[in-house]
Order: C-alpha cells, then sequence, then structure tokens
C-alpha cells in the first residue's frame, strides 16, 4: 500500500469519519478519530518530525507510529518496530501503547543509575483535547444564533484543530521513541526493549515499578534543585557555564514559550472571527438586490479563502515556533537533570573524602571508606565524562533544530503572505471592473 | 482663529434671502434671517407659511445664477425655521413649533402656468440634478480637537473646515470651532423639520458619557486619545452625510454651522435638560403608538421595503458585531506578539551560541514591527469596516423612523376622517333639532374638517412619495458608501500583507545565517 497513493484518498476518509463521529448528538462524546499518519507523505513527516532532527536513519532499529486511536481522554498509539537486530524476537512487529506507557518508560530511563550522565529525552507531554472540546462545547451552545452554513464551517474548523491536536500529540510521542532509538547507549536499554515488544498490556509492569522505585522516584523525577545546582562549587570551567546558561536560558525560554503560545491562539481567533464575517456577508448579499449584491458576494468569499491561510499561519507558526519553544523548553529541563545528577555526585563525593578523613582519623574503616570514596570519584568523572559529551552535542543539536525551523517558518509566512496578497489583489480587481 | 472668519452675512438683505409663502396668496417676499425673533407660530396651516419641501435654495440676489432656464423656482421657498435656537425642538410629531407639512398644491403660481403636482416634482428632480447648477462638490473636515476649560465644564472643540466650489457658500473655505453640542443641536433641528416629513435625516454620533467623562478629567492616556479620534472621524462622518443630502445641505442651519463664527449653544440637547426629558417620554409614547397602529398597507412597495430593512438591520447588526469582534482580537494579537517579541529578544540575549543569538534577536525585532503592523490594521478593521457599519445601523433607524412617521401620518388622517364622519352624523341630527346656531357651527366645524382630511390624505401621498425618493437615494449612497469602503479595506489589507512579506523576507537570509 504505497502510501503517496492514499494520500488524498485518505484524508478525505479522516474528514468523513471525524465529520460522522460529531454528528452525534452529544458532539464532546463523540471523538472516535482514527488517523493514519503513514497517509503524510514523505516530506511532510519529515516538516512533522522537524523539532529534532537525524532522527531514525539507523536502519537497524526503525520505530514510528502508524495511527493512533482517540477515545474520549484515551489514545492509543501503535507503536511499529521494524529492526535488524537479534536482540528482538521479530524483525517487525507492532504493539498498542498508551500515554501512560510512554511516562513508564521515561521514569524506569531516569531511574537507571547508569543512565545518570545523560539527557534523558523529556516525557511526550500528556495529549490535551481541552481546548478544542471546550470550544466543541461552546459551538454547540450557541448553534442557534447561527446560520447553518457558519455552524458548519465552525463545525469543520473545530474537527481541524482536534486533528491537530491529535497529530501533534502522535508527533511528539514518536519523537520521544526515535530519539531512545537513536541514541547509541539508551538504544540497548532493556525496559526500552520490554516497551517496544511486550505483546501483552503494560499496566501491569507500570503499577510494579512504581512501587519499587517510590520516593526515589519521586525525587529524581522533579524539577532540578536549582539551589543543589548552584550552590555547589565548581571545578570545571565547562560546566560552570553550562550551569550559568541552563539556568538562565531555561527561564527563558518557558517564558517565550508561553508568550508565543498566546501569540498563535490570538492568530487563531483572528481566523476564526473570518468565517463569522465571511458568512453574515453572504447572508446580506442573498438578501440584497442592489448593485451591492455581487460585490459583497466575492467579499464574503474572499473572506472564506482568507480564514483559511490565515489559520494555516496560525498553525505553522505554532508548529514552528511555539512548538520548538516548548519542545528545547523540556529538552533543557532534561539537561538540568543531568547537571542536578551530577552535581548530587560531587556532593557524594565531597561526602565521601570527609568520611574518608575521618576513618582515617579514627583508623577505622579506611578501606571501607577508601573504596567508598573511589566509587564516588568514578562515578562522579563517568558523569562528567559523559556529561560534556550530552551537552556539547545538545547544543549542537539545538542550535540545528532552531535553524531549520526558523528557515521554515520565515519560508512558510512568506508564501501565505504572497497567498493572502494574491486572493486580496485578485478580488479588488475583480470588484473595480465591475 | 477667530480672526479668519467674517462676521455671518447676517441682517445683510442682499445675501441670504429667504422667501416664504403664504397659503393661495401668491408671492410675497420678505426677508428672514435665522436670528430675527421668530413669529408667534400656531402649529397648523395655514398660519404657518411654509413647504415642507424646500425647492432651490436661497439665491444670492446680486450673484447671477445658473443659466438653467428649467429652473421654476428661482424665486420658490425655502422653509424657514422659525425655532429660534432658544426654542427647544422636539423630535416628535406632537406641538411642534416646527413646520408642519403643507400641500403645496395652493402655494405656487407657476410661472409657467404647470400644475402644481408636476411643478413639484419636477422640483425634485432638478434639486437632485441641478444644486444650483454646482455638482456635487464639498469637503468638510473635522480636525484639531483641543480641550476647552477645566474640569467637568470642560469640552472638546474641534475645527470644521468646508472647503467648496458650490455657490450657494459664501465663501470657497470656511472654518469654525464647534463643539459636540453643536454638532447635536443641528441634528435636533433637521431632525425636527425633516423627519417626520419623510427624509432620512443623517443620525449624529452618539453621546458617550464615560468617554467624556475621561477626556474632562483630563486622563491622557491611549483609550482618552483613542475616543476623541474616534468622536473626531464619526462627526467627520456625519456632517459629509448631511450635506451630501440636497434637502439638507440648503437647510439654513447647516449653513449656519458650517459658516458662522459663533453658534448659540444647543443646551436643549442635553440629556438631563427638559428638552431631554420631553424627548424621552415622546419616545415612550411613540413606541406605545407603534403597536397600536395597525395601518392598511395599500402600497405593496412599501410592505417589501419595511421587511428588507428590518432584514438588513439585523444582519448589519450581526455583521457589525463579528467585525468588532474582529478588531479586539487583533488588537490582542498585535499586544501578544510585542510581549513575545520581548521575549525573544531576552532569549537572545541570553543564548551564548552568537549566530543563533542574533537570529533570535533579529526574530525580535521582526515580530516588533510585525506587532505594528497588526495595530495599524486593528485600526483600519475598526475605521473604515467597523465604523461604516455602525454608521448604516445607525442610519437604518433612521430610516425606519420616517417610515413610522408615515404610519402616523396616515393615522392622524384617518383619524380626522373617522372625526368629520362623526361630526357630519351629529349635524344630520341637528337637522332636526331646530338649534340654528348649533347647526352653523356644527357646519363650521364640518368645513374645517373636510379641509384637515383633504389636508391629510395630501400630507400622507406626500411623505409616501418622499420616502420613495428619499429610500431610493439611500440605497444609492449605500451602495457607493459599501463600494468604496469594501475596495479601501482590502487595499489595507493588501498593505499589511506586503509589510509582512519584506518583514520576513529580511529574515530568512538571517536565519540562514545560523551555523
Amino acid at each position: 500500500m504505497r502510501q503517496e497513493e492514499q494520500n488524498g484518498g485518505c484524508f478525505q476518509k479522516i474528514a468523513n469519519i471525524a465529520r460522522l463521529a460529531a454528528q452525534h448528538d452529544d458532539l464532546q462524546r463523540c471523538c472516535t478519530f482514527i488517523i493514519m499518519t503513514s497517509t503524510l507523505d514523505d516530506s511532510e513527516k519529515e516538516k512533522a518530525r522537524s523539532v529534532s532532527v537525524d532522527l531514525n536513519n539507523d536502519a537497524s532499529l526503525l520505530i514510528d507510529i502508524p495511527d493512533a486511536l482517540c477515545e474520549r481522554d484515551k489514545v492509543k498509539f501503535t507503536v511499529h518496530t521494524k529492526t535488524t537486530l537479534s536482540s528482538f524476537q521479530k524483525p517487525d512487529f507492532s504493539v498498542p501503547r498508551q500515554h501512560e506507557d510512554f511516562i513508564w518508560l521515561h521514569d524506569a530511563l531516569v531511574e537507571t543509575e547508569d543512565y545518570a550522565g545523560l539527557i534523558i529525552p523529556p516525557a511526550p507531554p500528556k495529549p490535551d483535547f481541552e481546548s478544542p472540546r471546550e470550544k466543541m462545547h461552546k459551538l454547540g451552545e450557541g448553534e442557534a444564533t447561527m446560520t447553518k452554513e457558519e455552524y458548519t464551517k465552525m463545525k469543520q474548523e473545530l474537527e481541524a484543530e482536534y486533528l491537530a491536536v491529535f497529530k501533534k500529540t502522535v508527533q511528539v510521542h514518536e519523537v520521544f521513541l526515535q530519539r531512545l532509538s537513536s541514541h547509541p547507549i539508551l538504544s540497548k536499554d532493556r525496559n526500552f526493549q520490554i516497551f517496544l515488544e511486550y505483546d501483552q498490556d503494560l499496566s501491569v509492569r507500570r503499577k510494579n515499578a512504581k512501587e519499587t522505585f517510590g520516593s526515589f522516584f519521586k525525587n529524581m523525577v522533579k524539577s532540578a534543585d536549582e539551589v543543589i545546582i548552584s550552590g555547589i562549587k565548581e571545578v570545571d570551567d565547562f560546566f560552570e557555564q553550562e550551569k550559568t546558561f541552563l539556568l538562565d536560558y531555561s527561564s527563558k525560554i518557558k517564558d517565550s514559550t508561553a508568550r508565543a503560545e498566546k501569540m498563535t491562539r490570538s492568530h487563531k481567533n483572528v481566523a476564526d472571527d473570518y468565517i463569522h464575517i465571511s458568512a453574515t456577508l453572504n447572508s446580506l448579499s442573498v438578501d440584497d438586490n442592489t448593485a451591492l449584491k455581487k460585490h459583497l458576494e466575492k467579499f464574503a468569499d474572499l473572506f472564506e479563502k482568507l480564514r483559511k491561510v490565515e489559520g494555516r499561519v496560525a498553525s505553522d507558526e505554532e508548529l514552528k515556533l511555539t512548538e520548538l519553544f516548548r519542545y528545547y523548553m523540556l529538552d533543557i529541563q532534561a539537561a538540568k537533570d543531568l547537571l542536578y545528577r551530577r552535581a548530587r555526585a560531587l556532593a557524594d563525593y565531597e561526602n565521601s573524602n570527609k568520611a574518608l578523613d575521618k576513618a582515617r582519623l579514627k583508623s577505622k574503616d579506611i578501606t571501607q571508606a577508601e573504596e567508598h570514596q573511589q566509587q564516588c570519584l568514578q562515578k562522579f568523572d563517568k558523569l562528567s565524562e559523559s556529561g560534556k559529551r550530552e551537552l556539547t552535542s545538545f547544543k549542537g543539536r539545538r542550535v540545528v533544530a532552531f535553524r531549520k525551523n526558523l528557515i521554515e517558518m520565515s519560508e512558510l509566512e512568506i508564501k501565505h503572505a504572497k497567498n493572502n496578497m494574491a486572493l486580496l489583489q485578485g478580488c479588488i480587481e475583480l470588484l473595480k471592473s465591475n | 482663529m477667530a480672526a479668519e472668519m467674517e462676521p455671518p452675512p447676517l441682517g445683510d438683505a442682499g445675501q441670504t434671502d429667504f422667501r416664504e409663502i403664504e397659503d393661495g396668496e401668491g408671492f410675497f417676499v420678505s426677508t428672514v434671517t435665522i436670528l430675527e425673533s421668530p413669529e408667534p407660530s400656531s402649529p397648523d396651516p395655514p398660519s404657518m407659511p411654509a413647504e415642507g419641501i424646500s425647492t432651490n435654495g436661497p439665491k444670492q440676489e446680486d450673484i447671477s445664477l445658473d443659466d438653467d432656464p428649467e429652473d421654476l423656482f428661482a424665486e420658490a421657498t425655502e422653509e424657514v425655521s422659525l425655532d429660534s435656537p432658544e426654542r427647544e425642538p422636539i423630535l416628535s410629531d406632537g406641538p411642534s413649533p416646527a413646520i408642519t407639512p403643507v400641500t403645496p398644491t395652493a402655494m405656487l403660481t407657476p410661472r409657467m402656468g404647470l400644475g402644481t403636482a408636476e411643478m413639484f416634482e419636477r422640483s425634485l428632480d432638478e434639486l437632485e440634478e441641478d444644486e444650483s447648477g454646482d455638482t456635487f462638490d464639498m469637503h468638510i473636515a473635522v480636525s484639531d480637537p483641543e480641550k476647552v476649560g477645566d474640569g467637568m465644564n470642560a469640552y472638546m472643540g474641534y475645527k470644521v473646515t468646508t472647503k467648496t466650489s458650490m455657490t450657494i457658500f459664501s465663501k470657497n473655505e470656511t472654518t469654525v470651532r464647534r463643539r459636540f453640542s453643536d454638532f447635536l443641536g443641528l441634528h435636533s433641528k433637521l431632525a425636527s423639520r425633516y423627519l417626520h416629513i419623510g427624509y432620512i435625516v443623517p443620525p449624529a454620533p452618539e453621546k458617550s458619557i464615560v468617554g467624556m467623562t475621561k477626556v474632562k478629567v483630563g486622563k491622557e492616556d491611549l483609550s482618552s486619545a483613542e475616543f476623541v479620534e474616534k468622536r473626531r472621524s464619526a462627526l467627520e462622518r456625519y456632517l459629509m452625510r448631511t450635506v451630501k443630502h440636497p434637502i439638507l445641505l440648503k437647510d439654513p442651519d447647516v449653513m449656519m454651522f458650517l459658516e458662522s463664527s459663533e453658534l448659540p449653544r444647543a443646551v436643549s440637547t442635553q440629556a438631563l435638560s427638559g428638552a431631554g426629558i420631553l424627548r424621552m417620554v415622546n419616545k415612550a409614547a411613540d413606541a406605545v403608538n407603534k403597536m397600536t397602529i395597525k395601518m392598511n398597507e395599500s402600497d405593496a412597495w412599501f410592505e417589501e421595503k419595511h421587511q428588507q430593512f428590518e432584514n438588513l438591520d439585523l444582519q448589519l447588526r450581526k455583521l457589525h458585531a463579528s467585525v468588532e469582534c474582529l478588531v479586539c482580537h487583533r488588537k490582542e494579537l498585535s499586544v501578544n506578539t510585542a510581549s513575545f517579541a520581548k521575549s525573544a529578544a531576552m532569549l537572545g540575549n541570553s543564548e551564548d551560541h552568537t549566530a543563533l543569538s542574533r537570529a533570535l534577536s533579529q526574530l525580535a525585532e521582526v515580530e516588533e514591527k510585525i506587532d505594528q503592523l497588526h495595530q495599524d490594521q486593528a485600526y483600519a478593521d475598526f475605521y473604515l469596516f467597523s465604523e461604516l457599519l455602525g454608521d448604516y445601523v445607525r442610519l437604518i433607524t433612521a430610516v425606519k423612523g420616517v417610515f413610522d412617521h408615515r404610519m402616523k401620518t396616515w393615522s392622524k388622517w384617518q383619524d380626522t376622517q373617522l372625526l368629520l364622519q362623526k361630526k357630519r352624523e351629529a349635524e344630520s341630527k341637528l337637522q332636526f333639532a331646530n338649534k340654528p346656531d348649533k347647526l352653523q357651527q356644527a357646519q363650521d366645524e364640518i368645513k374645517e374638517l373636510e379641509g384637515k382630511v383633504q389636508q391629510g390624505e395630501k400630507d400622507f401621498e406626500l411623505i409616501s412619495k418622499t420616502i420613495r425618493k428619499e429610500v431610493s437615494r439611500f440605497e444609492k449612497e449605500r451602495v457607493k458608501d459599501f463600494k468604496v469602503v469594501i475596495i479601501k479595506y482590502l487595499e489595507s489589507l493588501v498593505q499589511t500583507q506586503q509589510q509582512l512579506i519584506k518583514y520576513w523576507e529580511a529574515f530568512l537570509p538571517e536565519a540562514k545565517a545560523i551555523a
């Protein structure tokens, strides 16, 4: 089944299913979307994954999420793996997974001591259909005040929004897995393999995991304690710089993400207003029997076309800007977590030194203390070494991703603005010649 | 500024010339200026010698007029406002000191002996095509809002500049200063004079207690500056609409408004004045009357138009609300973009990779320019699109008012007819009662009523005819207005998009330069 051939038809199918689903009485309850991301052609898929680059290139382990099902609040992802590695039982297989399973995997990786020196890819955010759901609800309430056409258009718009949120969440989950699969160390993780392969429900495992890790789990998963990080006397210039940079950058990017989100949402609002305006202009033109009729008709038509473009502008800005910032905000948090673990290791090392001195003083348990001290030092060194590697590659990744997204966003903005202009000028000419 | 303005041509017989005509008495000419004390008027004709419709405007005798041979009305009547400014014009039909419609039939002794009805018809046609031989060429600008006074008695003075080549005006360019209540006063005079005979008088901009209070209190912030600008623009549009109306243009109060350096203060426009309260009472009475009058509509045209305007009203209100929403959201977008720009700038500063840092700073600059773009677009959304719709919503209220007046005129006519019938019945009874003086009285009353019935019928026909013409004129104006504004608005959108392209194309190489 060639993906590209199925392209147009599949989109239509999706739209139809979505429409049918939403036609039920309670709009809220019936969001059963079946989305097949394989219907996107390769270039779109590439764009979809653009927040993180150079993933899924290694043919020895290829992961993707070909489709997902949304029932009420739950999203079920189909995780598909293709591998040449012998560690897996089959070369090609799929399993159903829920969002909670991804979180379990992430937490398990964070908990693993061996990975303390790595930046663990941030867990994918929970699927959030709150915004379109709320809008759907409001739309249902306001149905009486709109014309049938207006209502239909608004509903279509909301369905598209639902779809967009859906696609985004699929993408984000996919990227998480792909970052793991492309990491030389993490791709070999046992839990990761279980996640990919285990053909039964993971929820039992999840519960067990929670009980085992308990409070330690909580301590590690909590945001890096900045006091501890900044309190430690840094011996290494590199880490000193990184620390300063990450702490500052982290708060700034969090702020930028929030504001970018507000901005793109306002943009969406403007696009939605165009729908109402177009609908009313249409009604006016229908009732009009003066020379204004044609003008109003064309004006209404123009607004309908403009709003589609504006909607695309808003969603492209969201994907390229807001989502970019959001992703790296999370990634930076993961980097901070690394610093935190290293700081803890340094603290442990310093404590072990103190303990060794005490032991020497007391002439008691010296070997034990020496061993402990050695362990701490080794651990710290390992973390520092791996940490340096990780942070350097992180910076590289980040710069490349920013560059790619900013370029793509600018190109799209230009494209859409040119589109808008063509529509507007076409309409003006038409009206003037009348 | 006072030095610029010449004293208005009052009392100067040569300049403004208003003529009056009395019923069936042929012509007499008298020069009446606005500031002469008004003759004591009784509300009913025939002692009120004025025509409901002004024909060709006041001609200046010393200036040779157009050579139009068709101009039968060179010496025809001009409606005189016998309201002195001290009188309080009341906007309803009641005991109005304003002109009541008088049938034109008995009025003019045509120079060429044509039937008056025809003459009347032609007078209107000519009026529309031939206004002193000038095509409509007039431009009014309202500008330079300046606060006068302090505290709660302060007000905004506006400069009103009229530029015209039309000969009915004494000068090509006049500048006067006016305050908001002057505009309201003008409108109230025009409304009381013309609305009830079927003319669509453009409504004046609305009062705003909140807005004005901010200005008075001296809040020099963005919202009060915006309020003043909104009002200034609305006043300008109001005046332009008023003078575009061929009849209103010739009204002496309009002329005086545009040309006199000093205008008596229109106190009756205050909401809490006696006149204001009377207005409210009358409005309520009207509303009740409207519900109780059931008119037998014989003319399908009126039925159709009435329905059309009801629909148009609904749709325009809806559209206006949607556009106001758009304005609001675009302003929000502008604010949010500005806030994002600041944040991106800070992020750029914090970024340690040099090229990326530069790119982020550039992004911040681009977004800042874009936020200004959104703000400008929001202004265009508002001043072009939203205000047009708001104006037309108010105009349509005036149109509906005119339709209502027609209903009232019909009702009055019917009532008079009923009264006549009753008197006739009473008279026939008196025939057998042998009370000669009572009989005589009854017969006198009947004669008077018969005249009134005739009058009522003619008034009704007149207002119907006027409304037809007015509606057709209104529709033409509406089509023109909308066409012009739609194109202007689209051009504003084009400009925004052009700028966007420019900004993003300038940014693209910066993004590509990240290495």
